[in-house]
């Protein structure tokens, strides 16, 4: 038993090591100016602090160590008050250096201009609403935990909280901002890499705080603009039968009356918008890769999915079910 | 000497040695059994016992974070639901913080400040057992409700909206808010005692430039208590006026403020911290002193910096609040104050480091946790400069990076210091020695265990794991590091264990131990151990600041207090000349009563608002019972 | 360790006041604490009023005449308060006596003006977040009234005991006395607040 304790240990502190600084949600793993800018600070300041450290641990370790005859209590040596003076002039330099450093790394966080694309994001419990926001009423469009950004381009987030405090992290793109009900944050991301960015509430919001991811996809101009003429448009007539049922069971039954898909009768507010949920990534914020199976297992118990999240169980049919699933999976 | 006639009373010159002190003891002692235990206003039995409630309260908290610990070892487990989760992370910081941090430090601070000042008791002695007896209470209160499943579940900073009337369904988040206010009438209690008794009560001769740097630190904490205090009564009152009644205070549609929740609690919320901290750097200033066998370096530099510390400590709160949204210039300023409140910590660690180098270093188990602390506490140190800085918190805010920081800065910074001083301040309190052979394993264990659990915590974070969720999914790369960290951790409770199971065979059947077993300096180990009823025979004089290293031969002392009624001394505040011979109050029950009554309307009043009205009338019948004069000599004057 | 007498207490008092007694500086300590909790509750006021578009919200400003009334009587008490500080130093039982009858009057006479104080604010606590604060620091004023009547009150009638002649209880009327100019001289920036931050 204890060799199966030690060897779990050994594959644990592997597995440590080895996890490398990427990974698609890490502060350290950057791809986009302000997180690169962030990161060569936090590189800087943490390498200092690491010398410091160390200076201040071989001064205790020679002061622990070193030999002398046992003498009894006598008033300071004026060198030791000359030493301490020093290291606390030299405490001054660095925090005031650091203090400047960050007030600059600040300063240069670029904010977004007036022509730059403009995201509205709202934090709900548990899951992410976005709406692109352009010059004409037209070219808006609504989605949910998942946004697609043109790379090279700053992105304005305008953030708003609707029910409880949420925080927007993508940290391999930029720092975090809060979503602060009654007020409004804004927020500028960047990407000059495409790619896939995992983001994740860093603000605890309840029950399903830990279950409520988003993805940012960074693509060319090209790929950007041709996601977002396909998310503007409304969703497809269903071509074959099976989905038509879906269709009819999806306006039938509650569903519609929490979820919107343009261009059908479903026009409810209160959950994510499911006009393209096909073409996203993943389903319930980042719970399972969006397949026709998992929306049939999220749709069939989403109280043991995701325990306490805002979605009731809506009983089904297996019929119903697997023709709603299909219809969703569908909407491309 | 002759004795002036109009003095009535017996005084003690007129006894002999022995007959002294069965006199003082008569006069001093607590009745025993069930109704002295409950009485009591001995200072030494209520510190004694709110050091232990305390260590009850820590291992209790170490048990809700073993159990996050093993729910997060690995991916989407299954061993705990987010709503227990959510419940167990509250109560775990929550009671880390209310009912165990703070809590211990004022009890040390009850038992050892009346002796290191060398008074008799504190200041306020029923107010002492009141404080007592309400903190118990709350206690209680939090934790019977999260065996009810009614525990707090909204963080232990309980945030609106997520803890207001809309979104914190129930009563758990009324729970969380009345047990602030049980441990903050407890705390504001005992802090206007220790500020009381260090300003009026000190012996003759200890001026303010010889009072022990420990007394300095428990005298800046309470004043930090009694100025931050408020910020947290006025915060969870106005929550429970929100839950309760319909105000909206945090209310946006009706004209109040989400972020109004966040300033009151970090104005508390800051200062919180170095309520604990300080007292824990007092704690390493006077063990230092012993175990390198010198007078600590720099004492004016160490007091200027605990009083620089607390006064700094109110300029920071912004800095928990640097991701919400508020000017980003009004930031940059907290990034200074908070970077520049490393200065007088800084100053302290350069005072240690000096008395080290200068020492010969004794390295017993005090002494490791001093080394330990060091160790640790420039981590945490350094870890809260990095945080401290707005654009590196915009990544790291709310993340393990965070929780690495704390907790470095906590158990290093607080705990270890803590421990150290348990060991050495043992014997005082029960006459007998921990075993130093224990002693030295559980320091490594806890050394080794924490740091193995707490440092990958950094890694963590900057690897975009935010605090707070009861599991995480497979595809992130945290498993391997989360598993890590949960094997560390049985190191690190095995330490503990092993601390628990010294204190309690220690005091059973340690070594019996002499008044001074380290040859420490200070006026505590003046006395026996454990201290007499009365602590000195006769009050010392004092001359310097380690009057047991200045008077290794005899301590100077003074007479002319009376025996038959219970008497210490009251001096002036900066010279300590005497000014009166005071009387202590006997022991008495209504503190217990008062006590009762004010839980039953704390209580009462989560449920209704009638219950400040009611609940009031017996609060105020008890008050009158402590007050009201019983006619003893103590009441004479 | 042996022990050598350097010095005598014997000819110390057995009680002090003033400055000595450790009671007066126990009620300076809670003068501090709920002073500070007071400029909580004014900055929490002087906070939301800065976000709000308009102040009051959705109210009118508080009727003047019940507040102002309230000032004058407290103002007023404090000349009785400050004698009876005088004649408890002096240690005059009988003044005493009589001056602690005029501040039990003196302490009633603000709360029977307050009940028609809380009305004249024309805002409900649970209307909007102004009425709430206007009502909390009114709430919080009018508990502090309160515990400062039954203190004096319940130490009225100690007076009139045979216990009352006694240097402590003496020094308990000076220590409430004090207290009681805390009640009062708090009430002014809080009548300031509610009556006239509401009218700018």
């Amino acid at each position: 038993m204890i060799r199966a304790i030690g060897k779990t240990c050994m594959r644990a502190m592997l597995a440590a090591l080895l996890a490398d600084c990427s990974g698609w949600q890490s502060a350290l793993d950057a791809h986009g100016p302000s997180a690169v800018s962030l990161k060569q600070l936090i590189i800087v300041i943490v390498v200092v602090c690491s010398l410091v450290w160390m200076l201040v641990m071989t001064t205790m370790i020679v002061a622990l160590l070193r030999r002398r005859e046992v003498r009894p209590a006598t008033p300071s040596p004026h060198r030791m008050t000359v030493a301490v003076t020093g290291a606390v002039v030299a405490t001054v330099l660095i925090i005031g250096t650091f203090t400047v450093i960050s007030f600059l790394a600040t300063h240069a966080l670029g904010v977004a201009g007036q022509d730059d694309l403009t995201i509205r994001v709202r934090g709900l419990q548990w899951w992410w609403g976005f709406e692109y926001i352009g010059p004409n009423p037209s070219d808006r469009f609504e989605t949910a935990n998942e946004i697609h950004i043109p790379v090279g381009r700053n992105v304005r987030l305008k953030l708003e909280g609707l029910d409880v405090i949420h925080s927007f992290w993508v940290p391999s793109l930029a720092g975090k901002q809060d979503l602060v009900p009654g007020r409004s944050n804004e927020l500028t991301i960047r990407a000059d890499n495409p790619g896939v960015y995992r983001g994740q509430c860093a603000e605890f919001c309840g029950m399903q705080h830990a279950h409520m991811a988003l993805l940012v996809i960074a693509q060319s101009q090209d790929d950007f603009d041709r996601w977002s003429n396909a998310q503007r448009q409304a969703a497809r007539q269903p071509a074959e039968e099976e989905l038509a049922a879906g269709l009819q069971t999806f306006l039938a039954k509650p569903c519609a009356g929490c979820h919107t898909i343009r261009g059908t009768a479903a026009t409810g507010k209160t959950g994510p918008d499911l006009t393209h949920v096909g073409s996203r990534r993943t389903i319930a914020a980042g719970l399972f890769e969006t397949t026709r199976g998992s929306l049939a297992a999220w749709i069939a118990d989403p109280q043991t999915i995701k325990p306490g999240n805002n979605m009731p169980m809506v009983p089904l049919t297996p019929d119903e079910l697997r023709t709603v699933s299909a219809y969703l999976a569908s909407l491309k | 000497m002759s004795r002036p006639a109009t003095t009535p009373g017996t005084r003690d010159i007129e006894l002999q040695r022995t007959g002294l002190t069965s006199a003082l003891a008569e006069t001093w002692k607590t009745p025993s059994g069930l109704w002295g235990a409950l009485a009591t206003v001995d200072h030494k039995i209520i510190g004694r016992r709110y050091i232990l409630t305390a260590f009850v309260f820590l291992a209790l908290g170490g048990v809700l974070a073993a159990l996050m610990r093993i729910q997060l070892a690995l991916p989407e487990a299954r061993l705990i639901g987010p709503d227990r989760y959510n419940q167990i992370f509250t109560m775990h910081g929550a009671n880390m913080m209310f009912l165990f941090a703070v809590p211990v430090m004022e009890a040390v601070a009850v038992y050892f400040v009346p002796l290191m000042v060398g008074t008799r008791n504190i200041a306020f002695p029923r107010l002492n057992a009141f404080s007592y007896w309400i903190y118990l209470a709350g206690g209680a209160m939090l934790w019977i409700a999260f065996a009810l499943d009614m525990g707090p579940d909204v963080g232990w900073f309980a945030y609106v909206p997520l803890s207001g009337p809309q979104y914190g369904a129930g009563k758990r988040a009324d729970i969380w808010a009345q047990m602030i206010t049980f441990t903050e009438i407890s705390a504001l209690a005992v802090a206007v005692e220790l500020v009381v008794t260090i300003f009026k009560q000190r012996a003759p001769g200890m001026t303010l430039n010889r009072i022990p740097v420990f007394v300095w630190a428990i005298l800046v904490t309470s004043f930090l208590v009694i100025m931050a205090m408020p910020a947290i009564v006025v915060a969870s009152t106005s929550l429970i006026l929100d839950r309760l009644v319909g105000t909206h205070f945090y209310n946006p549609a009706e004209g109040g403020d989400v972020l109004l929740w966040q300033h009151l609690f970090w104005f508390f919320g800051h200062p919180e911290v170095y309520i604990i901290f300080l007292p824990a750097a007092g704690m390493v200033s006077t063990l230092i002193e012993p175990f390198a066998r010198r007078p600590a370096f720099g004492y004016l530099a160490l007091v200027m910096a605990l009083i620089a510390t607390g006064i700094l400590a109110f300029g920071l709160w912004v800095h928990h609040m640097f991701v919400a949204g508020l000017p980003r210039l009004g930031d940059s300023f907290f990034t200074a104050s908070s970077m520049a409140i490393a200065m007088p910590a800084g100053i302290q660690v350069f005072c240690w480091l000096a008395t080290l180098w200068d020492g010969t270093p004794d390295f017993k188990t005090p002494l490791l946790f001093i080394i330990g602390f060091i160790v640790t506490f420039v981590i945490g140190g350094l870890t809260g400069v990095m945080v401290a800085s707005v654009p590196f918190d915009t990544q790291v805010h709310d993340t393990y990076f965070v929780v690495a920081h704390f907790h470095y800065v906590l158990i290093g910074g607080a705990v270890f210091p803590l421990l150290g001083a348990i060991h050495y301040w043992f014997p005082k309190l029960t006459g007998r020695m921990m075993s130093e052979r224990l002693g030295q394993w559980s320091f490594w264990l806890i050394f080794a265990g924490f740091n193995a659990t707490f440092f990958p915590m950094h890694i963590l974070g900057l690897q975009g794991m935010p605090r707070r969720i009861y599991t995480y999914q497979p595809d992130l790369p945290w498993h391997g590091l989360n598993l890590f960290v949960s094997l560390s951790a049985i190191v690190l409770a095995a330490g503990f264990l092993l601390f628990f199971i010294n204190a309690i065979r220690s005091a059973r059947s340690g070594e019996v131990a002499t008044d001074n077993p380290w040859n420490a300096p200070t006026l505590e180990w003046a006395t026996t151990s454990p201290p007499p009823s009365y602590n000195f025979a006769m009050i010392p004089v004092v001359g310097g600041l380690q009057p047991l290293w200045e008077n290794r031969d005899a301590l100077s002392v003074a007479d002319g207090l009376r025996t038959d009624r219970r008497e210490l001394l009251v001096t002036t505040l900066a010279e300590a000349e005497p000014q009166a011979r005071e009387a202590s109050p006997q022991h008495s029950i209504w503190p217990l009563w008062a006590a009762i009554a004010t839980t039953i309307m704390l209580i009462w009043s989560i449920f209704s608002p009638w219950a400040v009205v009611w609940g009031a009338i017996p609060v105020a019948i008890t008050l009158i019972g402590w007050f009201w004069p019983k006619g003893t000599p103590e009441d004479e004057s | 360790m042996r022990e050598k007498v350097v010095l005598d207490l014997g000819r110390l008092p057995p009680h002090g006041m003033g400055t000595t007694s450790v009671t007066w500086w126990g009620t300076l300590a809670f003068m501090l604490i709920e002073g500070t909790g007071f400029a909580l509750v004014i900055a929490v006021y002087l906070y939301l009023m800065s976000l709000a578009a308009a102040w009051p919200i959705n109210a009118p400003p508080p009727d003047l005449l019940p507040g102002t009334l309230v000032t004058l009587i407290l103002l007023t008490s404090l000349a009785p308060n400050i004698l009876i500080s005088r004649w408890a130093e002096q240690q005059d039982l009988r003044k005493v006596r009589i001056g602690m009858v005029i501040m039990s009057i003196l302490g009633i006479a603000p709360l029977v003006v307050r009940v028609f104080e809380f009305p004249a604010l024309k805002v409900s606590w649970d209307s909007n977040a102004y009425g709430s604060v206007a009502w909390t620091l009114l709430g919080l004023h009018t508990t502090h009234i309160i515990t400062d009547l039954v203190d004096t009150l319940v130490l009225a009638a100690l007076m009139f005991t045979r216990r009352g002649n006694n240097e402590r209880r003496f020094g308990d009327v000076r220590d409430n006395a004090m207290y009681w100019n805390f009640v009062v001289v708090t009430w002014l920036p809080i009548y300031g607040c509610i009556y006239w931050l509401a009218r700018l």
